[in-house]
């Protein structure tokens, strides 16, 4: 800080509190209608403080027990399955993008530039863009309803790709001549040398695929059709089906609850590598 | 041994990405009969009918407005937050934590949350604004407010992510610079105009390409989940309409060329951003 200005102290800390509490708000209400029966939320104006339902509206949700107009399939299967897919595609993404990127720096072969480019171009290829065709190879190779189908299709990532490739071009070349050297092959360079450096980058891009894999609505709408494989995200959606006074809106609020959960844990935890995902990602 | 490292990628971005992209650009120039027989060259055929079509037209405006809406406010808004966080000497960390959770959001899961609030029968915003200022919300009937609904959910799950971004780039100016300025005698709202925001002209430009390229592309989960398109169609964005379309209409043909027509618009807006984003606008 430049000078010392109390009144704009004062303003400073009013603007955060005041911005931090509207972007809480939501967060807040949805966890104050989940700790109230239906019948509480439904008359207007539903309380503005929990209440005491929280544990059987969570049990509820999770057993699939709700009586809503809308789906009332368990949310504790989808979210095994968000968690499974989630963690599939950050790990996938990771393990593909370190071995694209290594071939991509380490070695000289024909055809290494239209490689480059080919995985290059897929940040112009946005699942947003292709949903009819993507969805037609997916029912051909029968991977509906799948995990493999839920996960395999957004491995490919060029955004970790050139991530990895933008770190080992700062590695040392001493270092591979010395692996060389003590007589490392290019595996063995790979396993021990490179993915140990790679560390931070890695925590770093897991954050922000694991919230990408777990965010992820278009493409499970898509690739899932039968309500046993939807993940949480795409259950909520279905959950709301009912309309104002038919949904079980604390049921669906404990849901969208349980649905952040994850995801928060892994930025606020993560938080420092949730940063420099997001910088480094971007460049 | 590289081929053999790059295979997987190379499999998935072929299989998942390059062929379906290909197939969409094949049926874009393609008609198939009422019951899906045949299929026959149709040149530009649907591209023509595409464009002369009031519908796709409108649906154009809306991704527009919605879009610049959705860059504007989120920057805005994000950029003020920043400023006022940089002024900030204690709580910092409480503050960042607070603002970054909505990035870890679903934008399913957002959309139910600002339904919940903005609810006309139920929701507490609602409540309000018609209790306190006689104001009668119904994004069910108004396409208004539908549209200033979901503006206003993309804005808030895009907040932490310009927010950071700012952040970031605020401390990388220089605070010589800042202090020289302040003992020139400029006050703060002078040195944040004359110096830190001229200063931050490239953040800025690459977040209102991000931003943009968010709202086109990410929304399509929150627009699901709030309206659904409605009401009537008044919200229905380019993506939104090349999945009711493709999905739920079964036009392959016209899908497809609308998937050709935003694969244009990706390519033009990485294109901005990989090549002004760097160059142009930097200090």
């Amino acid at each position: 800080m430049v000078e010392r200005r109390a009144t704009l102290g004062i303003l400073a800390h009013a603007v955060m509190i005041l911005g931090v509490v509207i972007v809480a708000f939501p967060i807040y209400l949805a966890f104050v209608a989940s700790t109230h029966t239906s019948q509480e939320i439904v008359q207007a104006p539903m309380p503005l403080l929990p209440g005491g339902h929280f544990w059987e509206n969570y049990v509820a949700a999770l057993t699939g027990h709700g009586g809503g107009a809308g789906s009332n399939a368990p949310v504790g299967r989808m979210m095994w399955i968000s968690l499974v897919t989630a963690l599939t595609i950050a790990i996938g993404k990771i393990a593909v993008s370190l071995l694209s990127a290594f071939a991509l720096v380490y070695f000289r072969f024909p055809m290494r530039g239209v490689f480059f480019w080919a995985i290059f171009v897929t940040l112009m290829l946005p699942v947003e863009v292709r949903i009819l065709p993507t969805y037609k190879v997916i029912s051909d190779l029968s991977m509906l309803n799948s995990y493999a189908g839920l996960t395999i299709p957004l491995i490919a990532s060029a955004t970790a790709t050139f991530l990895f490739r933008q770190f080992f071009l700062t590695v040392p070349e001493e270092l591979v001549e010395a692996a060389r050297m003590d007589g490392a092959g290019p595996m063995r360079f790979f396993k021990d040398i490179l993915v140990p450096l790679s560390k931070t980058s890695i925590a770093a891009l897991f954050v922000i695929q694991f919230i990408y894999g777990w965010n992820q609505y278009l493409w499970p709408l898509l690739a899932a059709t039968s309500e046993d494989m939807y993940p949480v995200v795409v259950g909520i959606k279905r959950m709301i089906a009912g309309g104002d006074s038919g949904n079980e809106w604390n049921i669906v609020m404990a849901t969208a609850i349980m649905a952040m959960i994850p995801p928060a844990i892994v930025v606020i935890f993560m938080q420092r590598w949730f940063v420099k995902g997001l910088v480094d990602t971007e460049k | 041994m590289p081929w053999a490292l790059l295979a997987p990628q190379v499999a998935i971005v072929s299989v998942f990405f390059f062929w379906p992209a290909a197939q969409a650009i094949l049926q874009s120039l393609q008609v198939e009969d009422s019951f899906g027989l045949s299929r026959q060259w149709a040149g530009l055929e649907n591209f023509k009918t595409l464009f002369s079509d009031a519908a796709y037209l409108e649906s154009f405006k809306t991704t527009a407005i919605f879009s610049v809406l959705v860059a504007v406010l989120g920057i805005a808004v994000s950029l003020m937050l920043a400023v006022f966080a940089d002024r900030v000497v204690r709580g910092v960390l409480f503050y960042r934590t607070l603002l970054i959770v909505p990035y870890a959001v679903a934008p399913a899961v957002a959309g139910v949350l600002w339904l919940f609030m903005f609810s006309p029968s139920i929701g507490v915003v609602a409540y309000g604004l018609s209790k306190f200022f006689g104001f009668e919300w119904n994004h069910l009937l108004n396409s208004n407010h539908a549209m200033t609904l979901i503006v206003a959910a993309a804005v808030w799950k895009q907040i932490s992510y310009n927010f950071l971004f700012f952040v970031a780039g605020l401390q990388s100016i220089p605070k010589s610079l800042v202090e020289a300025a302040a003992i020139d005698g400029a006050r703060p709202w002078r040195r944040f105009w004359s110096i830190q925001f001229p200063l931050l002209t490239p953040t800025t430009f690459f977040l209102l390409v991000i931003n943009m390229v968010y709202a086109f592309f990410d929304t399509f989960a929150i627009i699901d989940a709030t309206t659904s398109g409605g009401p009537g169609r008044d919200t229905v964005i380019l993506v939104f309409k090349v999945y009711i379309d493709g999905i739920k209409g079964g036009d392959i043909g016209g899908s497809a060329a609308q998937s050709v027509v935003l694969m244009l618009i990706v390519v033009a807006l990485t294109v901005l951003q990989f090549r002004y984003v760097e160059k142009k606008v930097s200090y």
